[in-house]
């Protein structure tokens, strides 16, 4: 069990899943750049700033839910957790000041679509691990809302996603603790990346700054 | 590539900045004369009797954007930024290196190994561009000797003997500063360095855009994590940004100096903008000044190849550039750091 100051952002499971340089630079370095893709990810999820609910008809649906787990140590907000109202009394939770049992479901939205890896998924595993542990209840699944194709995808937390997830939470600490930023390799996904101006993989893979300034000053001063 | 965004300058007495959402607005007399989004800017530089409202500060903290407080004539007077970010531990790096003798000569030494060498290029160029016969005799031995001191420089592991040879090329290129100015001679000469007052025009003109650089050195190395003021060539003094004024040791000649030159020679300002107080100061007018930040900005946009990265980008970038290398060097991932060497 981790204690409360000593939490990681459930955010960073997703970093780290998509380069581990990546997570670094955000986490240690604590470099972080807005692009247009992360502006328009923040518009999006302005919604979930402001925590409230609502209900529709047999789903209440809360927003901007705080989330923490002490087993993995991870803290973070979901966008959205759907509660379903069940009728078997022995499943799910009860809700304060209504009644009844709900089931939770937590809904992640991403804004591009969806992804070939798993990274999306272990974040929404990552925040069902929290529900899990602060509502004492198991939950079997959740679903991904991607705003290029509108479209929402189901995911079941099966025992692979989740020893996935609880893998890459063991990962993100060694990584965090270490404060040693991985060094830069490039690849096809940098293109993509919001961080490539502060990484600048292409330039890290010619280490020898003193070699090119000796370099310099023979070709300048004979 | 990141983008070079705008400083905004504001020159006018008894403007009032403050925000509208995005937007940040410059009231004169309650009147809104300029309107801008915050996400287009790097910095706002307020000159004088400008008030910003608190909340208009926590914005510019908030999205990292640099607001100084300079006063009229131009003298640092104070900086509004947000909770300290960056990784505490490449800061923590900085300071073992910097406390670490022979660790912060091999960073300082490429800073004057790049001050030397630009200083060298700006004299080439006037000889390659305009050499007449009398200034070759003139600047051809000072190129020279500054490659010596380059070659010097380059060997030397004691950082005294370092600064000591700083100090030699900085007095070898003023010396012929003054056959670089070629119109307006008879009010625009330069016979040495003058700052704490500029004694004449061509100083003042140096020490306010040297203000200018300092301000954009400490927003660049603020910008990718790094402490300011906890510096490797300059001495440790509260209050003095070393490691910005480290920074812009290689820009001096290559951006400002050769700024203020073409400034006085294409006769973009002139004698009547200047005034000597009474205690042989000499300020410059509001409208000369306008004109050298508009030039200043101006020059920022121009591209410029970096020989190191080998990419071309906006002259107003390679300090965030320079200052990107230098936590690259800190944190471990390159051998050296690399200074900007302008060709």
């Amino acid at each position: 069990m981790y204690s409360e100051d000593n939490l990681l952002p459930l955010s960073a499971l997703q970093h780290l899943l998509f380069c581990e340089r990546q997570c670094a630079l955000i986490h240690i370095e604590q470099q972080w750049d807005e692009n247009v893709l992360t502006v328009e990810g923040k518009g999006m999820h302005k919604r979930s700033d402001q925590s409230q609910t609502e209900s529709r008809g047999n789903i209440r649906l809360a927003r901007g839910v705080w989330l923490k787990c002490l087993r993995l140590g991870l803290t973070g907000r979901a966008d959205l957790v759907e509660f379903h109202r069940i009728d078997s009394p022995g499943e799910g939770v009860a809700l304060a000041n209504i009644s009844g049992r709900w089931r939770p479901f937590p809904v992640e939205d991403k804004h591009g679509r969806p992804k070939k890896d798993l990274m999306d998924k272990v974040q929404l595993c990552g925040q069902a691990l929290c529900l899990e542990e602060m509502l004492n209840v198991r939950i079997a699944s959740g679903a991904l809302f991607y705003g290029k194709t509108r479209h929402r995808l189901d995911v079941v937390f099966d025992d692979d996603l989740r020893s996935q997830t609880e893998k890459a939470a063991r990962r993100l600490r060694q990584l965090l603790a270490s404060g040693a930023t991985p060094p830069a390799v490039y690849e096809k996904k940098c293109d993509s990346c919001s961080l490539y101006e502060q990484c600048r993989p292409k330039l890290l893979q010619q280490n020898n700054a003193s070699v090119w300034l000796t370099r310099m000053i023979r070709e300048a001063v004979v | 590539m990141k983008k070079l965004l705008n400083t905004l300058y504001v020159t006018t007495q008894g403007a009032y900045l403050c925000h509208e959402g995005e937007s940040v607005l410059v009231n004169v007399e309650k009147e809104t004369r300029l309107r801008l989004p915050i996400h287009a800017l790097s910095g706002i530089v307020c000159f004088g009797q400008v008030a910003c409202s608190q909340p208009l500060m926590g914005l510019c903290g908030e999205r990292g954007v640099a607001l100084t407080y300079l006063s009229e004539r131009g003298q640092f007077l104070a900086r509004v930024h947000g909770p300290v970010s960056g990784n505490v531990l490449l800061r923590r790096e900085q300071y073992r290196r910097a406390e670490n003798p022979g660790h912060a000569v091999q960073i300082a030494r490429n800073m004057v190994i790049g001050k030397m060498m630009n200083c060298r290029t700006v004299l080439q160029r006037v000889l390659r561009d305009h050499g007449e016969k009398q200034d070759k005799e003139t600047l051809e031995p000072v190129v020279r000797r500054l490659g010596r001191l380059t070659n010097e420089a380059e060997r030397e592991e004691n950082m005294e003997i370092l600064r000591g040879l700083e100090g030699n090329a900085a007095n070898e290129y003023f010396s012929v500063f003054n056959n670089m100015i070629t119109a307006q001679k008879d009010y625009f000469s330069f016979q040495c360095r003058s700052r704490r007052p500029p004694l004449d025009a061509v100083n003042a003109l140096l020490s306010f855009v040297y203000t200018l650089l300092v301000h954009d050195a400490v927003s660049a190395l603020e910008g990718v994590g790094l402490d300011p003021q906890m510096g490797f060539l300059h001495a440790l003094r509260p209050g003095r940004p070393s490691l910005a004024l480290d920074l812009m040791e290689e820009f001096r000649s290559c951006l400002a100096d050769r700024l203020v030159l073409s400034l006085i020679n294409l006769r973009q300002i002139d004698a009547k903008g200047f005034q000597k107080t009474e205690s042989g100061a000499v300020l410059m007018n509001d409208e000369t000044r306008k004109t050298v930040l508009v030039s200043y900005q101006k020059r920022k946009q121009e591209d410029i190849l970096h020989p190191f990265l080998e990419e071309t980008v906006p002259f107003g970038l390679l300090l965030h550039i320079q200052a990107l290398l230098l936590a690259r060097h800190l944190r471990g991932d390159m051998d050296a750091y690399p200074p900007f060497i302008w060709r």
